[in-house]
């Protein structure tokens, strides 16, 4: 169904970087340098082939250039559709998939820079997600604080799948930085390709990667409990992004049976994944990976026990849905504004700082 | 669970606690290694010695990720001087006769030498194991059943074993382990499906196994429980293989089970892709129908370890989703985490669904229903 106009805060769409070059004027004398002096290519992802359907909507894509490269198209296809009131651009140029920590940092200040001046400057329904190299936290550490005093950058941006499981040590002082800073981190679908997408090795087809991606945050929202991060960091807000979210009960019923088997090897998770989750994760609402019919969905909604897990989200221009119908049919009606507003701003406090 | 828990209060029995069951996932283990010599040549006798067995993983015997008990074993599951589930006496009397076990599908999995990295031994230990189950087990007692352990790996020798094996009424299902070399939809494995059909057997995928491919898609976890929690999502993506990569198409007949996995992630994981396939369908035409449609109609799959929901009746709306006619009981004895037969399922199902849940299902994929011959 349409979202009524009620100032909806949509928490994923992706405004594309028309490419390198766009990226020149931000970048420090050594990488326009290093970038130049490389010939390097263009960081498009194998997540998102640009050809493929998935990847932008049809009546979204542009004669020329990529779909939501520019500001037009952002306010006409994106915004005043849905009565939107702000919207949380997330930039997925892969950044992330650099072997090089330094060639990461550099390129992702200038990701930042022209999401500041290029967007956030022009729009004021604009917000965005910080990238970060999580290649290294030392400088994705570094990157947070660079632009944490800009109220405008609402989270910390991070692919679910990179080196190694996002709950490990090695990312915790990211965590604590975000956690310092009142910004959520935000783990959007996405790898870096280190490993295959699948515990058995590399696929055939990309429909199996798209598809696989929900595993990847089943694992990774695993790996964050079982590892403590939540009960180091009670503050944080984990933010899971285009990763569906009708497999959340059963695998939170899974874990939390095994949880409960074996919790001496973990004693630091102090209760059940299930209430961590409601405490401290939200999913954002497309692809919603709904049930064909509204029961069924009803029913899932149910399983989630829970109205506050679900935030707005087109993932605009990635074709999750057609037409204006961005909420799936089954949400019970006193779920919608919670989702569409008051979930959103419970989630990101920023997003209140700068509204009147 | 584990028995030796302090018990909080009387356990009701419910109805079911001694309704006839088919148990889908029993594991007999060798007490040692060399109780299978008997059953190899003497050159794998002398290997194992030698040189053990060789395995997509750094630790030379046992697991990478060190389990919850001594041999994931329930604590009273150990028979006097033996590892549990050696025994078939110390079986019959704790599990068999106890829970009235009518049909129990042995499992094999410790050792499960089917992804082996010696292409040799992988066949000969497959078709000593297989050997022994009949032996040691399946004539013994009437009401077990094996499963074929094949060199999965090496699609000719798997062939071979099935081959081997074929119409012989010990057997009920070809057999894998669920962490596969490549996703099991890639076509080199698709000779094993065309011998299975012909076998006119299902295949059983059972957790675990050595991919060499860490179990998340950003590398290793740390703990026991996120693996364990993990298979879950290594058997999504092997339905996703299975179903994308045109398997069910290619193969009409073919029936497949996932064995302790879980089952609560097949609905979601059903209707994601049928969204997703909607849109990049282009990709391989080789599919003529939804996802789901092939799911429903070609997989089935085990209940332990079953989800255990807030609200138990929200597991029934799972069963329900799948469908009550494609979940098939399974204890997992003698592991720590094995499920009851009288206790695991909330208490409001019907007693068709029960009947089919415990033991029907099982008879008729297996073709043991009492009509059939």
């Amino acid at each position: 169904m349409k979202p009524p106009r009620i100032g909806a805060i949509d928490c994923d769409i992706h405004p594309a970087l028309p490419g390198l070059s766009s990226l020149i004027p931000y970048l420090s004398e050594h990488w326009r340098e290093m970038v130049q002096q490389s010939g390097l290519h263009e960081l498009e992802s194998m997540n998102y082939p640009p050809g493929a359907p998935l990847s932008a909507r049809a009546d979204w894509r542009p004669v020329q250039g990529k779909a939501g490269a520019s500001l037009e198209q952002i306010r006409s296809q994106a915004l005043d559709p849905f009565g939107t009131s702000l919207a949380i651009c997330n930039c997925l140029y892969g950044v992330q998939l650099l072997f090089s920590e330094d060639m990461a940092a550099g390129l992702s200040r200038a990701v930042n820079s022209w999401m500041a001046r290029e967007w956030l400057d022009r729009e004021e329904r604009l917000r965005a997600s910080i990238v970060v190299p999580m290649q290294s936290p030392e400088l994705a550490v570094k990157e947070i604080e660079h632009w944490a005093h800009d109220k405008r950058f609402v989270q910390v941006l991070m692919l679910v799948s990179g080196d190694m499981p996002l709950g490990r040590r090695h990312f915790w002082p990211i965590y604590a930085a975000a956690a310092r800073h009142g910004l959520p981190v935000g783990i959007h679908a996405g790898s870096s390709f280190r490993y295959p997408t699948t515990a058995v090795g590399w696929t055939s087809y990309y429909a199996e990667d798209y598809v696989n991606q929900s595993q990847a945050f089943q694992t990774t929202l695993t790996s964050l409990i079982c590892e403590g991060v939540f009960s180091k960091y009670p503050e944080l807000k984990v933010v899971l992004i285009e990763s569906g979210f009708t497999w959340l009960p059963s695998h939170l019923w899974h874990l939390g049976k095994f949880w409960r088997g074996l919790r001496m090897e973990v004693p630091w998770v102090d209760r059940p994944p299930f209430e961590i989750v409601r405490d401290q994760v939200r999913l954002t609402l497309q692809p919603a990976d709904a049930p064909p019919d509204a029961n069924k969905f009803e029913r899932l909604i149910e399983h989630m026990q829970s109205d506050k897990l679900l935030l707005f989200s087109t993932d605009y221009p990635h074709w999750q849905f057609d037409g204006d119908e961005a909420l799936p049919d089954g949400l019970p009606e006193t779920m919608i504004r919670k989702i569409l507003v008051d979930n959103p701003r419970e989630t990101y406090p920023r997003l209140m700082e700068l509204v009147p | 669970m584990n028995i030796h828990a302090t018990p909080k209060g009387e356990i009701k029995l419910g109805r079911a606690a001694r309704q006839p069951v088919a148990d889908c996932d029993l594991h007999p283990v060798p007490n040692s290694i060399r109780d299978l010599f008997p059953y190899m040549e003497k050159r794998w006798r002398d290997h194992l010695d030698a040189f053990g067995s060789r395995r997509r993983q750094g630790i030379y015997q046992g697991p990478v990720y060190p389990k919850g008990q001594p041999d994931a074993a329930r604590r009273d599951a150990w028979p006097p001087g033996g590892r549990p589930g050696s025994s078939l006496a110390f079986m019959q009397e704790q599990h068999l006769d106890a829970n009235a076990v009518e049909l129990g599908v042995l499992t094999v999995i410790n050792p499960h030498p089917g992804n082996y990295q010696n292409p040799e031994q992988s066949i000969a230990m497959c078709r000593a194991v297989n050997d022994w189950q009949v032996a040691e087990w399946i004539e013994k007692d009437k009401r077990l059943k094996g499963s074929i352990l094949t060199a999965y790996e090496h699609g000719a020798a798997a062939v071979a074993e099935i081959e081997r094996l074929a119409g012989d009424p010990n057997f009920v299902q070809v057999f894998f382990l669920s962490r596969t070399a490549q996703p099991l939809g890639n076509r080199c494995y698709w000779p094993i499906y065309e011998a299975a059909v012909r076998a006119n057997l299902p295949i059983g995928i059972h957790a675990f196994g050595n991919s060499g491919f860490p179990i998340t898609s950003s590398g290793w976890p740390s703990y026991y429980v996120e693996e364990m929690a993990g298979h879950a999502q290594s058997c999504q993506s092997q339905v996703t293989s299975l179903v994308l990569e045109g398997v069910f198409e290619a193969f009409p007949n073919l029936r497949i089970v996932f064995i302790e996995s879980g089952f609560g992630w097949l609905p979601a994981l059903s209707w994601r892709l049928d969204r997703h396939w909607n849109k990049l369908k282009a990709e391989n035409p080789a599919l003529n129908r939804l996802p789901s449609d092939y799911i429903r109609e070609h997989i089935w799959i085990t209940t332990q370890p079953m989800e255990e929901p807030e609200r138990p009746r929200h597991l029934l709306d799972i069963c329900e989703w799948i469908g009550w006619d494609r979940i098939l009981y399974a204890s997992d004895y003698p592991h720590w985490d094995f499920d009851d037969p009288a206790h695991c399922l909330p208490g409001d199902v019907s007693d068709e669904n029960r009947q089919k849940l415990f033991l029907n299902n099982a008879l008729s994929l297996y073709g043991l229903d009492r009509a059939s011959p």
